[in-house]
């Protein structure tokens, strides 16, 4: 018997074409491969358009980005930051996930994220039944952990195993013993968790999700009276709790749009519903025509 | 509990009960994970006294609580001689260091990888590279540096980037020949930035002279000290009353000055040495004079 996660999108394929059927999926890759690109063209051909890495960086010799939750931590740790370009650098970064959504991170930039979808996609082909059933809280017991561990210790304590940034960072400027505590993650997610990393334990992951709780752009389910209840979009989503009150709760008068700030706004749920359900809109409660996004023509099946 | 446990109590709900120990189980696990992280991160502290932190660096513990990880001072050394920790490695994962014996420090007039600094950790007050304190040379072993066996050698006393301040050449006496000087590189902490150049130039299969952590290169003199010399330099004289004067017991015609000259032969009432006779000084410049008056008292 083929397992479910093996039909995911056929239907969507057969209506929608194929590159309607991954169009997110692709876009999301190419972003994550383009930013660890950019990076890499530095230490690998010399071309410096971004140096650093995703803990701080500096675009074109101009542009500061820094992760804010570092500089929260450096801040707890003890530091007395003078105005310096860390703190420009975290305030454009975070306007801009409070723009586009904060766990725009996690899926379109993070290169963690490739390492788990890869063991959440191995793990689904090899049907491996996952024996860890975390809560989706652990996170913010996580982050609280981090804020904790910078205030008792005095330095960046979660930063010393960070996987996110020992990945990243590994990449950029030599990995050292960083493979095993990948692999880690990996394995863990193919064999412990489902999706336990990204979407349970992760504190930045956490830290994002807050800061994209009020982001205007979001996923909308204007049309979701189509809905034949395939479960599809259930099986792709990496926060499928949060698809439940869009979906499920219509007679509630529950808004048709995700307000959760832990939809990590990958758009996979786009892609995968062959009945065009979702769209990318803004974050209004009230429902909004199709006509009003023009980017996505109705199609009538 | 009272002994009422079974009962059913009016409070007692079984969907409340599995959430607080749902609740304490993830408290449980994420605070273990804490302490692991937390006593694995006192270790991180103690940095290895072979890596040296950049030009500007804060003290260490402000260092770790101030450096992002993010390699931007990494990028900006023009010498790439510096390095972030990879996990595995001693130094705290994602910080940089540089390691003086393979690439010391080049003191760059401009100190790129300072201003490169998002946080201040490098601080960003340090302008003039000379002031940099990353560590401080220390020649560290005696017994092996060649000159201390009376060779010529004076490597680092040469490649040092402040020559003749951070590292002077301090004339010996050479015991073994009895006739040459000893040539000791000697480091002063004032000018000493830890470059690490003298390091790295040490000709020696393993280096003499060793930049360290300046914690562990200095010592301190206690407050209570107090230098006679350099109290009465800033007292402009004496605070005790002056000894009398010494007086010597010296035959005619010969002085001592103390702390000057030494022995002093009056020459004026020096009589012409007549050919022959001895001179009637007491002491002969010539070390071989007395030699000589006992071979002709012999003959």
């Amino acid at each position: 018997m083929m397992a479910v996660s093996q039909r995911i999108g056929r239907e969507a394929i057969e209506k929608k074409g194929w590159w309607q059927a991954h169009r997110w999926l692709i876009l999301r890759r190419t972003s994550q491969l383009s930013i660890l690109g950019l990076f890499l063209l530095g230490p690998w051909a010399g071309i410096w358009i971004i140096k650093g890495n995703l803990s701080s960086s500096l675009l074109l010799q101009t542009l500061p980005m820094t992760d804010p939750l570092l500089l929260v931590q450096t801040l707890l740790a003890g530091a007395v930051l003078p105005a310096s370009s860390a703190i420009i650098g975290a305030v454009i970064v975070l306007f801009f996930y409070l723009l586009v959504g904060g766990r725009v991170y996690c899926s379109w930039v993070c290169p963690m994220n490739l390492v788990t979808d890869g063991a959440n996609w191995l793990r689904e082909r090899l049907n491996i039944h996952p024996v860890l059933a975390l809560s989706r809280h652990t996170r913010y017991w996580m982050l609280g952990l981090t804020l904790l561990l910078s205030l008792g210790t005095g330095t960046l304590a979660f930063e010393l195993v960070n996987p996110v940034s020992i990945l990243h960072r590994g990449l950029l400027f030599g990995l050292g013993f960083g493979w095993v505590v990948v692999t880690g993650i990996f394995l863990f997610d193919l064999l412990m968790s489902k999706r336990g990393w990204c979407s349970h334990l992760c504190p930045m992951g956490a830290f994002y999700g807050l800061v994209g709780r009020y982001s205007p752009l979001r996923v909308r389910a204007d049309q979701r009276d189509r809905c034949d209840d395939c479960l599809e979009c259930y099986i792709v989503c990496p926060e499928p709790h949060v698809l439940t009150p869009v979906l499920r709760n219509a007679a509630q008068g529950a808004p048709p749009v995700v307000l959760s700030g832990e939809c990590t706004n990958c758009g996979r749920c786009i892609d995968v519903c062959a009945e065009e359900v979702f769209t990318f809109g803004h974050r209004s409660r009230s429902p909004v025509s199709p006509s009003q996004h023009p980017a996505r023509p109705a199609k009538q099946s | 509990m009272n002994g009422h446990g079974e009962k059913r109590l009016p409070g007692y709900h079984p969907s409340r009960r599995k959430f607080l120990t749902d609740m304490a189980a993830t408290a449980c696990g994420v605070g273990l994970l804490g302490m692991g992280i937390g006593l694995y991160s006192r270790q991180a502290r103690s940095l290895p006294a072979t890596a040296i932190r950049p030009p500007g660096a804060l003290p260490e513990e402000e260092f770790q609580a101030r450096c992002i990880r993010c390699g931007l001072c990494v990028r900006d050394c023009p010498y790439d001689i510096l390095r972030l920790a990879k996990p595995g490695e001693e130094v705290a994962t994602g910080t940089p260091y540089f390691i003086a014996r393979t690439d010391p420090c080049e003191m760059c007039e401009d100190i790129p990888c300072v201003p490169a600094c998002p946080t201040g950790a490098l601080d960003h007050t340090l302008t003039d590279i000379r002031n940099a304190r990353m560590g401080l040379a220390v020649l560290v072993d005696q017994e092996s540096c060649i000159a201390f066996q009376g060779l010529r050698c004076e490597v680092c006393f040469n490649v040092c980037p402040i020559r003749g301040e951070a590292i002077t050449l301090d004339r010996q006496h050479n015991l073994r020949s009895g006739k040459h000087a000893l040539f000791i590189p000697v480091v002063h902490s004032d000018s000493c930035t830890g470059c690490g150049l003298c390091e790295k130039a040490c000709i020696l299969d393993e280096a003499a002279i060793r930049v360290l952590p300046r914690r562990l290169a200095k010592g301190k003199v206690g407050e209570h000290y107090r230098f006679g010399w350099k109290e009465k330099e800033a007292a402009g004289g004496s605070l005790v009353t002056p000894d009398p004067e010494h007086r010597y017991n010296l035959p005619e015609g010969v002085e001592y000055e103390h702390g000057g000259r030494g022995l002093i032969f009056n020459r004026d009432i020096d009589k012409v040495p007549v050919e022959g006779q001895q001179a009637e000084e007491p002491f002969s410049s010539d070390p071989l004079e007395t030699q000589r008056r006992g071979i002709k008292e012999t003959e």
